[in-house]
């Protein structure tokens, strides 16, 4: 086969392009496995349609301006919630990070806070907003508050401490210390922080928009079951599967912008 | 020969008259005002940590622009007396006087690690040397010409991390030369180097000490390296100055010569003797 042949060319080549086009051989080959599958009877199309059949309902519902609409109320939510709860996270990690009285005041109450599902407080949640959008962004926000809050806090505590001494003889007030030594410092394991809270992130928005929700990809979705809509229902699994890898793009590119000095980024590797 | 003594008399009340004469031999080649080595002297200084008393009783003047070198075995104390000359920790007893008022600028200390910042390129680490001038305008080209003298110009773009381990430590050597201190102190620079880097760093520090004159202070652990570069060896045993040895032996000093290993066997005798009651190498 011409596309198996022509990897090892491609990979000697070295061309960035090149490097970009392998890693979406494999999901382009099931796509196709899975079309010729359904497109041969082999599997039913009520069990699961063709990708011909969902790409046609997204068209319709492209046209519509239905399918526009609810990917934006989901990034929306998404964006604002992760703004939020990790705006708060990243603000308690450097509180307590660097100063042990903020730690001692708060890290044990969020560490008990932590050990509570958060995808447990629906229920409540639906009590105290109903299914209007501050339902979704509190349990958004507190999704991704504990990844970033946790790794802001280990980077901060793991700057190495012949680093700051170093800073300090050199005469850096506590502000040019923050800039040039603690926070260049615990980037890396932000950065860790913020990728997990991104898959967070989705998760909370598929589960809080599936159970209450008027809008969105998840209300669509449901919407979808009830009146046997598969191919819809196929086509919001896929859009959330595509957005999930563009979120984490951007954390990787702006990982690979800010983190050029560490060995591990500067073979520009993906 | 007029000139230097007149310019020594007004600011050398503090100096003992032994030493007048030393001074008066340094001053001839330290040109620039601002160039001169510190001369500091200590007055009964102790330091315990908890029970452990590290330092007892520690009485030294170093007259400027003078090359100590100061041995001893591992926990001997004699990293401690470093960070106390260099103001990083402060002594339980006594005290470290300077002869003349100092800036934080002009003491340095350089580690035995290199303790480069990974994510500033070469350039940016050797700047934040020059500790509050930093903002100043010419602190780029002050930078650029600290790279000049350790010979690393061409690596001013380049991040730490692809450095090898000699190249990194001439980073951090320009980085406290780049404010032109006055007192240097060195906590084993070059401890964790293979022995030829080793060499040529020694070569590039007698260097700079020759063209900067400022007072340098190397704690090392290796005898020959002490004898090779310093003025004056000071070996410290339990916490004091056991012994005070001064190298009258004239720059370039040839390694491996005759005269450096007899000073280094006997350095090291005394070193072995004070350790185990023993005398043989």
């Amino acid at each position: 086969m011409s596309l198996i042949e022509s990897l090892p060319r491609l990979r000697t080549l070295r061309l960035p392009r090149a490097d970009g086009l392998i890693q979406w051989i494999v999901p382009l080959l099931i796509l196709l496995i899975w079309q010729l599958a359904c497109s041969s009877g082999f599997v039913p199309s009520r069990v699961l349609p063709a990708p011909s059949d969902v790409v046609l309902a997204g068209w319709k519902l492209l046209l519509s301006g239905e399918l526009v609409r609810n990917i934006w109320v989901s990034f929306w939510r998404a964006s604002v919630g992760f703004a939020i709860g990790g705006g708060i996270g990243f603000a308690f990690g450097l509180a307590n990070g660097l100063s042990s009285l903020s730690n001692k005041l708060s890290d044990t109450t969020l560490q008990m806070v932590r050990n509570v599902p958060h995808l447990a407080l629906i229920p409540l949640v639906i009590l105290w907003f109903g299914i209007d959008e501050q339902a979704k962004l509190f349990l958004v926000a507190l999704g991704v508050f504990f990844p970033i809050y946790l790794n802001t806090l280990h980077g901060i505590r793991t700057v190495d401490p012949q680093l700051i001494e170093m800073g300090r003889i050199y005469g850096m007030s506590n502000a040019e210390l923050f800039r040039r030594v603690i926070f260049p410092g615990a980037l890396p394991s932000i950065f860790v922080g913020v990728r997990f809270a991104l898959g967070i992130m989705w998760l909370t928005l598929i589960v809080a928009e599936t159970i209450a929700a008027s809008s969105g990809l998840g209300y669509m979705a449901m919407q979808a079951r009830e009146f046997m809509l598969i191919d819809v229902v196929v086509l919001s699994i896929l859009i959330y599967a595509l957005l999930g890898k563009v979120a984490d793009s951007t954390a990787r590119l702006l990982e690979r912008l800010t983190l050029s000095w560490h060995p591990a980024f500067q073979n520009g590797e993906d | 020969m007029q000139e230097p003594l007149r310019l020594l008399l007004s600011d050398a009340q503090a100096v003992d008259s032994i030493e007048f004469v030393e001074e008066a031999r340094l001053a001839r080649w330290s040109s620039e005002a601002d160039s001169r080595g510190l001369s500091l002297t200590i007055r009964g200084l102790r330091k315990s940590f908890g029970d452990n008393e590290v330092l007892r009783d520690i009485d030294l003047h170093i007259p400027s622009g003078q090359f100590v070198a100061i041995v001893g075995r591992s926990g001997c104390g004699k990293s401690t007396l470093l960070r106390l000359i260099a103001g990083l920790d402060q002594p339980t007893a006594g005290h470290i006087t300077f002869g003349e008022q100092t800036r934080p600028e002009d003491i340095r200390i350089m580690f035995q690690e290199p303790r480069l910042l990974p994510w500033a390129r070469v350039l940016s680490n050797v700047e934040v040397g020059l500790g509050s001038q930093r903002k100043s305008a010419d602190a780029k080209a002050r930078a650029e010409q600290a790279l000049v003298e350790v010979g690393l110009q061409e690596k001013r773009g380049q991040w730490p991390a692809v450095l090898s381990g000699g190249q990194k430590q001439r980073v951090a050597l320009a980085r406290a030369l780049v404010s032109r201190p006055r007192l240097l102190a060195f906590d084993e620079p070059l401890g964790a180097l293979d022995a030829l880097t080793r060499i040529s760093m020694q070569r590039l520090l007698e260097r700079v000490w020759h063209e900067q004159s400022f007072t340098a202070i190397l704690v090392t652990h290796d005898v020959a390296e002490a004898v090779a570069l310093a003025d004056r060896v000071l070996v410290i045993e339990d916490g004091r100055i056991a012994n005070d040895v001064t190298i009258d032996l004239k720059r370039p000093r040839e390694r491996g010569s005759a005269e450096l290993a007899g000073l280094e066997g006997a350095i090291l005798r005394d070193l072995l003797q004070g350790a185990d009651g023993t005398t043989d190498l």
